[in-house]
């Protein structure tokens, strides 16, 4: 008889134990992300596909456009393409295409970067429905990216400005040629060029 | 049913209106609490829950029922057809018919009888007959082992939930769900007969095959027990009838030891409906708690432990009454 009342009342005890610990979870908050409308937070250390870094004093990017990343890619992902603009002192990169679908994510554009242009970024959802939505293109990845933070957005030059530049630049090579030729025919200074061009910046092609 | 407590109507139109109000009750009723389970099932396990259609997934359970309005009847070949195709609306109608006494307040209620009481336990005893005609008429050995479970299990739990009922009635004297509630003006009965409150929702929980004794549907061992061969809107119907049996149960338990409608400031109806609930919440807060019981442990429990307290419970509440 004694045991009879002890087994039910310890079994009642249970009982009760039990629900008080779904009570607490019931008012647990939720663990669960949700999936489409919620992101996760990576850690710092995590290595997703490289993109641009928004340098915090210009508010732009910091590529040059030198081609060092294109040309050490293993997998030769990076199609990349820069422009010297009349005045400016270093090329900009005009275009700046990963064929992400094939990277190994080995980092080594990041590395090899002289300017630190490059980072991991923290994006960890890359799925698509076709193969072209594993293309980045990083300049318009670049102005989602500060319009996301509310910095003016870095412009892509346009073909026509492109093709402006190109000639500036022809024209420039053009007279520092004729400058050369004159210097050779005669040891005295020749007369200025038309166009406006620092002589001391070696003369470059640009890559398409 | 507004309408009949401000005018004096004959009792056919009070039937009618009555009728239509619980049919949209027992409809909305059905649907607010397959989203409320799943929602309390949800933030158990620490989730969110239906999340996408309506705020909160609040319309939820309306597209899912409109998804089962368009499903296909099967009727497998080998069934008893007449049974099979009875069983459904067995279930059903009692669970209706049960509406006629429940007082929502002082003056909602289709038919104050003097046997209500009874009346509720009698037809909602009739949820057994509709399990054994559905899980025997399917001609499916799954939906057979359910039936039979369920047999079993309700015939040993009906005797102690009667007799918790008993220590009440005998408490009150009368049968008339109105007077009980009358009787409970000073102190409700769940301070006077907690072991009688306990157990007749042990029992109500056993009653309407819920977790952790929903041994007539269990899943991971019948497939889906008595209506595994039932679909679309007939397999609706057994599962429309499982959440109004919750809210009758709840709904006797409120008045027989909540105090009914008796609350302070808001109208009556909304204490009635805030005692169901809160009940029902407990219904669900078991079975996100508890395991499914064996066979043997649940027959056990119920002759053993049940059946034995109830009768001390019902003794001792004759002799303090008669002394």
């Amino acid at each position: 008889m004694i045991t009879y009342c002890k087994e039910i009342l310890v079994g009642f005890w249970s009982l009760l134990a039990g629900m008080a610990v779904t009570i607490r979870y019931f008012v647990k908050p939720i663990v669960t992300v949700q999936y489409p409308r919620e992101k996760l937070v990576m850690t710092p250390s995590y290595r997703g596909y490289p993109q641009l870094v928004i340098d915090p004093e210009t508010h732009t990017h910091k590529c040059i456009a030198c081609e060092m990343c294109s040309r050490t890619c293993p997998s030769q992902l990076i199609a990349l393409a820069g422009v010297k603009f009349p005045g400016a002192k270093q090329k900009v990169a005009t275009k700046y295409v990963h064929e992400h679908y094939y990277c190994s994510l080995c980092g080594l554009c990041v590395e090899v970067c002289p300017t630190d242009a490059l980072e991991y970024s923290q994006e960890y959802r890359l799925a698509g429905f076709r193969r072209e939505d594993g293309v980045i293109d990083h300049l318009l990845l670049l102005q989602k990216r500060q319009q996301a933070v509310g910095l003016p957005a870095t412009p892509i030059p346009t073909d026509a400005e492109i093709a402006a530049a190109l000639a500036a630049e022809a024209a420039a090579k053009e007279a520092r040629e004729k400058e050369a030729a004159a210097k050779a025919k005669a040891p005295k200074p020749a007369e200025e060029p038309e166009k406006a061009k620092p002589k001391e910046a070696p003369p470059e092609e640009v890559k398409e | 049913m507004e309408q009949l407590t401000q005018f004096p109507a004959t009792e056919l139109a009070r039937l009618i209106v009555g009728l239509i109000g619980v049919i949209a009750l027992v409809s909305v009723n059905a649907l607010f609490l397959i989203w409320m389970e799943r929602k309390v099932a949800a933030h158990m396990q620490l989730r969110p829950g239906p999340m996408e259609v309506g705020p909160h997934g609040a319309i939820q359970t309306v597209a899912d029922a409109v998804k089962l309005l368009g499903k296909e009847l099967i009727t497998p070949a080998e069934v008893d057809r007449p049974i099979y195709l009875l069983a459904p609306i067995v279930v059903f109608l009692p669970v209706l018919l049960c509406f006629l006494v429940v007082p929502f307040s002082q003056s909602w209620i289709i038919r104050d009888m003097n046997v209500g009481i009874v009346l509720i336990l009698a037809f909602s005893t009739l949820t057994v007959l509709a399990i054994l005609m559905g899980g025997w008429a399917s001609n499916n050995k799954y939906a057979v082992f359910g039936a039979f479970r369920s047999v079993a299990q309700n015939i040993a739990y009906e005797i102690p939930l009667l007799l918790t009922v008993m220590s009440v009635i005998l408490m009150v004297g009368s049968f008339k769900l109105t007077d009980i509630v009358a009787a409970q003006s000073r102190v409700w009965y769940i301070w006077v007969q907690p072991l009688a409150f306990i157990l007749y929702i042990i029992c109500a929980t056993a009653e309407t095959n819920r977790t952790p004794f929903d041994l007539p549907e269990a899943e991971s061992e019948l497939v889906a027990g008595f209506h595994t061969e039932y679909s679309g809107m007939r397999f609706a119907l057994f599962f429309l009838a499982e959440y109004t049996n919750m809210f009758i149960v709840s709904a006797v338990a409120a008045v027989l030891f909540l105090g009914g409608w008796r609350g302070p400031i808001l109208p009556g109806i909304f204490w009635f409906l805030i005692k169901v609930y809160a009940l029902i919440f407990l219904i669900m807060w078991f079975r996100w708690t508890f395991p499914r019981v064996r066979f043997d442990q649940l027959i056990t429990f119920a002759w053993k432990i049940l059946i034995p307290l109830a009768f001390v419970n019902l003794l001792i509440t004759a002799l303090v009454l008669k002394l």
